[in-house]
């Protein structure tokens, strides 16, 4: 694959691999900090060359019904918002996971409650993983890094959204959104045709032909016991997520006395803290959750059983901190150091609060 | 090599696109670069600013307090970074409109009448380069015929008859920028 070289802010690179990844449809409604996906894709004008309809609709609780429609023709759909958007999507976010549709929606997220901030945050974990909407459902979450991953993962996100026939969220942060980096792109992968929607998705619903019945794409079911099964068949589907599907990277962890706990943004600051750690002797690492569901539980088990302590660092009041200390199960100390409501933590304090809550312990 | 380094003025001054035309030279040289801005509620006349990180190995954290280089374009972004600039680093400064110059002796510092100049050559659209060629004067961090690779590729092609005049002001930079304080 021929790989080109472009210097882009992560938002720019979502809309960049949605137009490289075949995308068929984006909607979606401005809020910063992620605007710029909407800003790319209206310069690139996809529709102009790979037919991808960009639209923006009239509110959040729209663009998510649009995916809804999109995905339930087996398109491959998108939205993107910031976490205010996100919540009034809840909605739609149980409904695609109760109808099972592939759909792929990005949260760049920024510091709350409420309207909150603009900044960075990372305190939508809870509503991305544990569910924001009702019911036992599960999205896959995807928590890129860098730049390069926030357009790696708009592939990965296909590809497990119809593999699984689930939603999945990429769940960004305000510095990954706005920070320009190296990017390699690569080339464009065209949208599926009409055959290939029916052979990939056959499920769909586009036009009953004479052999086969109607494909019916609903969440509601009032028969409890048919209702029951449904729910089997969803869970058994992420235990196959949690068996096959985690991702996760670690850093600095093969002589690790200590372990730092953090994904997105927080991961590469705690990267910094790594470096300057290890200037002063303190043997630390790092594990970095790829998938936030699902968590990489015995990747922590693992480490709980080796190391002498784990610090979660995270833009939040501890969230992503309770899944560390569940899959750690007190074998080790588990702590956790966030900043939040938008202020994002120096590697120098994420050093100290180590030393002052693991090492002195 | 890693130099971190901050650039702060006010919005309108062209320090973000002066942080993007480093961070894309860096990149046409083969380094690791990172360029992330102050983004916000920020206007014409307010203040803004860009972290750029230049480096010959993967970048760590993007988001960072502490700067090998601060290029200050205002009194607020003066008082705001000063202390920010590490220990034997430098701070490159404009002094239009700078009433309280910089105070620490631990730090290497240098000025650049850029605005002054920019305004005698009739030179205003470029004033943001005359501060770049200062710093790379300073900094050698990348070399000039990637400076023009960086414009070329972060310059809309219909301003890429502005190019010469840009390096121009690199020049012009280079050959103002004066030391005020040398450890």
């Amino acid at each position: 694959m021929a790989k080109e070289l472009k210097l882009m802010k992560g938002n720019e690179a979502i809309a960049e691999a949605a137009i490289r990844s075949g995308c068929d449809g984006y909607f979606g409604y401005p809020i910063t900090p992620q605007s710029e996906v909407m800003e790319h894709l209206m310069v690139e004008k996809p529709w102009e060359t790979t037919g991808m309809v960009v639209l923006q609709a009239e509110s959040e609780t729209s663009s998510i019904n649009m995916v809804y429609g999109g995905a339930g023709a087996g398109k491959k759909v998108m939205t993107s918002s910031s976490s205010p958007g996100i919540s009034l999507m809840q909605e739609g976010l149980t409904y695609l996971a109760g109808a099972e549709l592939p759909s792929l929606v990005v949260n760049v997220v920024r510091g709350g409650p409420g309207l909150g901030t603009i900044q960075p945050s990372q305190a939508d974990y809870f509503q991305a993983v544990k569910g924001g909407g009702h019911g036992d459902y599960q999205m896959y979450v995807l928590a890129p890094a860098s730049v390069q991953e926030m357009y790696d993962f708009v592939f990965k996100g296909w590809e497990i959204a119809f593999k699984y026939r689930n939603p999945v969220m990429i769940l960004s942060d305000g510095a990954i959104g706005q920070v320009m980096e190296k990017l390699y792109v690569g080339d464009y992968v065209p949208r599926w045709t009409e055959e290939e929607v029916r052979k990939f998705a056959p499920w769909a619903s586009m036009g009953k032909p004479a052999d086969r019945d109607h494909n019916i794409i609903t969440s509601l079911e009032l028969d409890s016991a048919k209702q029951e099964k449904h729910n089997h068949k969803l869970q058994a589907k992420y235990r196959e997520m949690e068996e096959k599907e985690v991702l996760f990277e670690t850093i600095n962890c093969e002589d690790a006395e200590y372990i730092f706990v953090a994904y997105g943004s927080s991961a590469r600051i705690a990267q910094k803290a790594i470096q300057l750690g290890r200037e002063k002797g303190i043997k630390v690492g790092l594990l970095r959750p790829i998938t936030l569901f699902p968590f990489p539980k015995k990747q922590v088990a693992e480490f709980s059983k080796k190391v002498k302590g784990m610090l979660a660092v995270e833009m939040s009041a501890g969230q992503m901190v309770e899944d560390v200390r569940l899959a750690a199960e007190f074998r080790c100390p588990v702590e956790h150091f966030g900043r939040y409501g938008g202020i994002i933590p120096t590697p120098h304090e994420v050093l100290e609060a180590l030393e002052e809550k693991i090492i002195k312990g | 090599m890693t130099e971190e380094i901050i650039i702060a003025g006010f919005g309108g001054q062209g320090v973000l696109s002066m942080g993007k035309i480093l961070a894309y030279s860096g990149a046409m040289q083969d380094k690791e670069v990172s360029w992330m801005p102050s983004y916000g509620p920020e206007m014409r006349g307010g203040t803004a600013n860009v972290s750029v990180i230049i480096s010959d190995e993967r970048i760590s954290s993007p988001i960072i307090s502490q700067f090998d280089t601060a290029i200050i374009l205002n009194q607020q972004s003066l008082d705001k970074f000063q202390d920010s600039v590490k220990p034997g680093g430098v701070l490159l400064y404009d002094p239009n409109g700078i009433f309280n110059p910089p105070t620490r002796k631990d730090i290497n510092i240098y000025k650049v009448s850029a605005t002054e100049k920019a305004a005698d050559l009739g030179m205003a659209k470029v004033f943001n380069m005359i501060v770049l060629g200062a710093f790379l004067k300073v900094k050698p961090v990348v070399t000039e015929e990637f400076i023009e690779k960086g414009l070329m590729k972060s310059l809309p092609e219909r301003h890429h008859a502005m190019i010469p005049e840009n390096l121009k002001a690199v020049q012009t930079g280079k050959s103002l920028v004066e030391a005020v304080h040398i450890l």
